[in-house]
């Protein structure tokens, strides 16, 4: 409602509440955690945490949007959407006739994209026959649709932060539940990866197109990200947005959704995390039960594309109407690199709160910018970029933020840090693991997270133990590694005056 | 640890919205107990409907309540132990906040609020408390809202001790250095220079300017001019005349023996000296003018349409029925705007509202959603089916029961952690709620029947009397929204200098 001068600031130290100690530990956890793999693979997760009587879930599913191929970007994050739309049970008032009703429409909708994408001898009247034919076939099957009924049944049953979302590593979905309903849960959830229905699908890509909309288009930020990334990778999907690109958005159909279902969301690629007021004793025979009739099946072939190393600096500038923004980034390996843990302590060294390099000399200091930040994006599982991002103060441009921001990285590779500010960083980080452990969501997401990316939650916990591995010497051979011109791609965004940003960007479709 | 939703590292609020990855739109959380049958244990087969679940009874529950202590000099300590985490948060709650600044000040409050801590005390800049602080993961912060401002805490069990001394100095002796004030008001100015680059932003403003008035204290906005006249002095006074024991309420939780703990709080703070009593909130309302009103914006792809009027207080009678309306009309996946608006007919992403209520002056009634400028029009109109249809008063029995079972079901979650627990009592007791207020709602919303929610359908939401804002890409609009009517063309250019200078 107002402008909140602490904005920036506040957001920033959010993460990094106090303290350091161990009392929280992996032997204090080993307690209350038990994990189980089910016969078809499915992971399951729960943490007894009885301090009230509720309990909150994590569904992660290895999925992202580095799975689609060109064509069908943005189709993952599509069935997340899909995955709101209930079952073959809920969500339907006569499943068998809307089953045959669906069908009809996906028939309908292949022959008018067939027409409507030829790229030589397409007959528009015949584009317009076949697009009404799909419309009405979607009203037929619409008739038999109970809306929102999975959503209201977790609501009326007491159910909150429900939600899910996609990215370009994975797709997961969460709730919170009182604690007698965790059989009521274990239905709903496993029944929405058991029997999903691709009902309403073309509306929902019309809220998609919205979402991308107001994310993207319509946002500076989300303007220049969105080049940015698709700069700074040529061959690695980590390059295309999440939210898909408009044409594919505007092409893809059910029928390809539930391909990409079948495909990655089996049993193995799946882990769920429960933490909150259940027994594992009693807990674990009800998710088995609900959960183990999901099929198991073949896992994917994994990814074969590999970002080539870059050689040469690339830039992408915006003139836009907005504000100016910079950011630029190194590409940086995945998170099974022995210096992954380097890479966090510099994004702390960084940009955490008022002490960090990048806040005291830009924005302390000289003031040329409000804000100014470091650390890696846009993923984690596949080589990734270390970005360095400033807002400029008033009065000063993008381009004014290079050269600071290369000071600061040249220090990195020429100075060593001090012993007060590597051991500062190595406390903070004891102190943010103990502060994401006190509700049930964080924890549940935390323990799914780390049991997917390292198959042992416990890492969860080690990870303190590489960050505080990482040497002085370590921080100069990254920064030396990582940080050169040829590693860099820089994207802006440069204030146009109205008239130029017009001619210069036009409308976005 | 850290969320690999890496995102949320470019955390800076300027990239904020969209690294927070694609989610689907988060309803806001209902609340508890109902309707449940208990039954025996499910059978061994998988049942064909979700009815066919039993739901046993909830397990009995009664929250921890934390301590409440009064001190001779007026000050309201709670004290919440909890010994999960080896931590001690807290805060100090004062009265009084930027609703009562003057207006040729605006935002002298939130200056306060950062350069309290930034500014440091007479014996330690603020850049020492950083260093020693953050060398131990503490943190002390201070901050600034509508009719309050804080100093906040948090701290590994055993740097308390060196905490407590900082919170002491900053409230005894602050010093609002020169250099932190210049600083705080250039990044405010910088900030002010942005505040047009996003829709949202803008449209949630300009809103509340439409429903409150420009003036409004709870609508104004900081200007460039009303940030210069801001001075060090009026920093100072404005601790002066707000900082005295008896306008205070501390809270704190953690790992802590209470009653060591409260011997140690009384010997801190029970010796500061009472002061006058911040005085109440005097501010007047008015209805907004209805009508539409416009502000364009050519980089968009999409239209902000938001619908205002005044709202109500939480003390009024009718504010369960309202808020069994608003769980209904547009609260969560299955109200009547997400269903209709954005499922059925695929217009928004983003679709919500209702009355708004605040706990001690008339929140705001909001309706608003983003589609994409080609249906504009056709958007505005949905929206008017959908608040025509309420006033109606038609609505059933079911959907009100399942609006009462949202609420009460997940009623649990509104005090399912200590800390949720104490934030609640704290602010009961700074807006002089009686604290059963949660137990009251509860029962409250148990009563509300279909004519109650008809009633104050009718009451607070009027569709003749909603002034209506789109900010969007006229160009490409489906119709021009002189179409509704006359329209209002609204200026938000950044004004260089006070109007009239």
């Amino acid at each position: 409602m107002k402008i909140y001068i602490r904005r920036f600031l506040v957001l920033v130290f959010v993460s990094f509440f106090a303290v350091a100690a161990r009392s929280q530990d992996i032997a204090s956890f080993e307690k209350s955690i038990t994990v189980k793999k089910l016969p078809n693979g499915l992971t399951v997760i729960i943490m007894e945490r009885p301090e009230a009587p509720v309990f909150s879930f994590y569904t992660r599913v290895d999925v992202g949007s580095v799975q689609e191929v060109q064509g069908i970007t943005g189709l993952a994050h599509m069935f997340e959407h899909m995955a709101f739309k209930g079952t073959d049970k809920i969500g339907t008032s006569n499943y068998p006739a809307e089953k045959a009703a669906l069908a009809k429409v996906e028939e309908a909708y292949a022959a008018y994209q067939k027409e409507d994408l030829k790229e030589s001898g397409r007959d528009l009247q015949k584009v317009a026959q076949l697009e009404e034919a799909w419309k009405e076939a979607t009203k037929r099957a619409d008739q038999y649709v109970e809306v929102n009924q999975f959503g209201e049944i977790v609501e009326s049953q007491g159910g909150v932060g429900l939600n899910a979302s996609t990215d370009l590593d994975e797709t997961d979905y969460e709730y919170s539940f009182p604690e007698n309903r965790l059989e009521l849960w274990a239905y709903l959830e496993s029944e929405r990866f058991l029997h999903p229905v691709m009902r309403e699908f073309y509306k929902e890509r019309d809220v998609v197109m919205e979402e991308r909309r107001m994310r993207t288009d319509s946002s500076p930020q989300g303007r220049l990200v969105e080049q940015f990334l698709a700069a700074a990778f040529v061959a690695h999907p980590y390059g295309r947005p999440t939210l898909g690109w408009p044409s594919d958005l505007h092409s893809f159909s059910a029928t390809d959704a539930s391909n990409f279902f079948h495909k990655y969301y089996i049993p193995s690629n799946m882990i769920v995390a429960v933490v909150g007021d259940v027994k594992a004793a009693q807990a674990l025979p009800i998710i088995e039960k609900y959960f183990g009739r999901l099929p198991a099946a073949p896992a994917p072939e994994p990814l074969r594309t590999k970002e080539p190393p870059q050689h040469g600096l690339r830039e992408v500038i915006l003139q836009d109407h907005s504000q100016p923004l910079y950011i630029e980034g190194y590409h940086r390996p995945d998170f099974r690199d022995p210096d992954d843990a380097v890479y966090d302590v510099l994004a702390d060294l960084l940009s955490k709160g008022r002490t960090s390099r990048l806040y005291r000399s830009m924005v302390r200091d000289t003031q040329i910018a409000i804000e100014a930040e470091g650390g890696s994006y846009p993923g984690k599982k596949y080589p990734n970029l270390f970005y360095l991002f400033a807002a400029p103060s008033k009065g000063h441009t993008a381009r004014e933020m290079a050269a600071p921001i290369h000071a600061e990285i040249e220090k990195l590779k020429t100075q060593d840090v001090t012993d007060e500010e590597l051991k500062s960083i190595k406390t903070r980080a004891k102190a943010d693991l103990i502060r994401s452990l006190n509700d049930n969501q964080g924890l549940a997401t935390e323990l799914a997270e780390y049991q997917a990316y390292y198959g042992d939650w416990r890492e969860l916990f080690r990870e303190i133990d590489r960050i505080d591995a990482v040497t002085k010497a370590d921080i100069r051979r990254v920064a030396n590694k990582t940080f050169t011109e040829e590693n860099r791609t820089v994207g802006m965004i440069e204030t146009a005056k109205p008239e130029e940003a017009k001619a210069a960007t036009g409308a976005q479709p | 640890m850290r969320k690999p939703k890496q995102l949320c590292a470019l955390s800076a609020a300027l990239l904020l919205p969209l690294l927070a990855a694609a989610q689907t739109e988060a309803p806001k959380p209902g609340k508890q107990a109902t309707t449940a049958t208990p039954m025996a244990a499910s059978p061994g087969g998988v049942v064909t409907s979700w009815k066919q679940i039993p739901i046993p009874p909830l397990r009995q529950f009664k929250p921890q309540e934390p301590r409440r202590v009064e001190l001779p000099n007026g000050m309201v300590v709670f004290l919440q132990e909890d010994h999960e985490l080896p931590l001690i948060d807290g805060v100090i709650r004062i009265r009084g906040g930027s609703r009562e600044e003057p207006g040729e000040k605006t935002g002298l409050t939130e200056i306060y609020g950062e350069v309290w801590r930034t500014g440091g005390t007479k014996t330690k800049t603020g850049d020492q408390l950083d260093d020693s602080l953050e060398s131990r993961a503490a943190r002390v912060d201070t901050g600034s809202s509508l009719d309050s401002t804080f100093i906040s805490w948090s701290s590994l069990k055993q740097d308390f001790d060196q905490v407590l001394p900082v919170i002491v100095d900053l409230l005894e002796n602050p010093e609002f250095r020169e250099d932190k004030v210049d600083l705080a008001k250039r990044q405010f100015a910088s900030m002010i220079s942005r505040r047009n680059d996003d829709m949202d932003e803008i449209a949630r403003r300009e809103s509340a300017k439409l429903a409150y008035g420009p003036e409004n204290p709870y609508a104004r906005t900081a200007e460039y001019y009303t940030i210069a006249a801001v001075t060090r002095e009026d920093l100072l006074d404005w601790h002066r005349r707000t900082v005295a024991p008896n306008n205070m309420i501390l809270g704190i939780t953690g790992d802590f023996d209470p009653v060591a703990m409260e011997a140690k709080l009384r010997a801190t703070f029970g010796g500061l000296p009472k002061g006058e009593p911040f005085p109440p909130s005097q501010v007047s309302f008015h209805s907004p003018s209805p009508g539409m009103y416009f502000i364009e914006k050519d980089d968009v792809n999409q239209s902000a349409i938001t619908m205002v009027d005044l709202g109500t207080d939480r003390r009024n009678p009718d504010f369960y029925a309202i808020q069994v309306m608003n769980q209904l009309f547009g609260g969560g996946f299955s109200s009547r705007l997400f269903s209709n608006i954005r499922s059925k007919q695929g217009l928004a992403y983003d679709v919500g509202g209702g009355v708004g209520t605040a706990f001690d002056h008339p929140g705001i009634v909001r309706i608003s959603m983003g589609t994409k400028s080609a249906t504009t029009a056709a958007a505005i109109e949905a929206l008017r089916h959908q608040v025509a249809e309420m006033v109606k008063g038609d609505v059933t029995q079911a959907e009100v029961k399942k609006a009462k079972d949202a609420i009460l079901n997940s009623f649990i979650f509104e005090f399912d952690s200590k800390e949720k627990v104490l934030a609640e009592r704290i602010r009961y007791e700074f807006y002089g709620y009686p604290p059963d207020f949660l137990e009251r709602y509860r029962a409250g919303i148990e009563k509300v029947t279909p004519a109650d929610v008809d009633r104050v359908a009718r009451k607070y939401l009027h569709p003749d009397r909603l002034a209506v804002l789109v900010v969007g890409n006229a160009k490409d609009f489906d119709r021009n929204l002189d179409s509704f009517g006359k329209v209002t063309a609204v200026d938000i250019s950044i004004p260089a200098k006070k109007p009239g200078m």
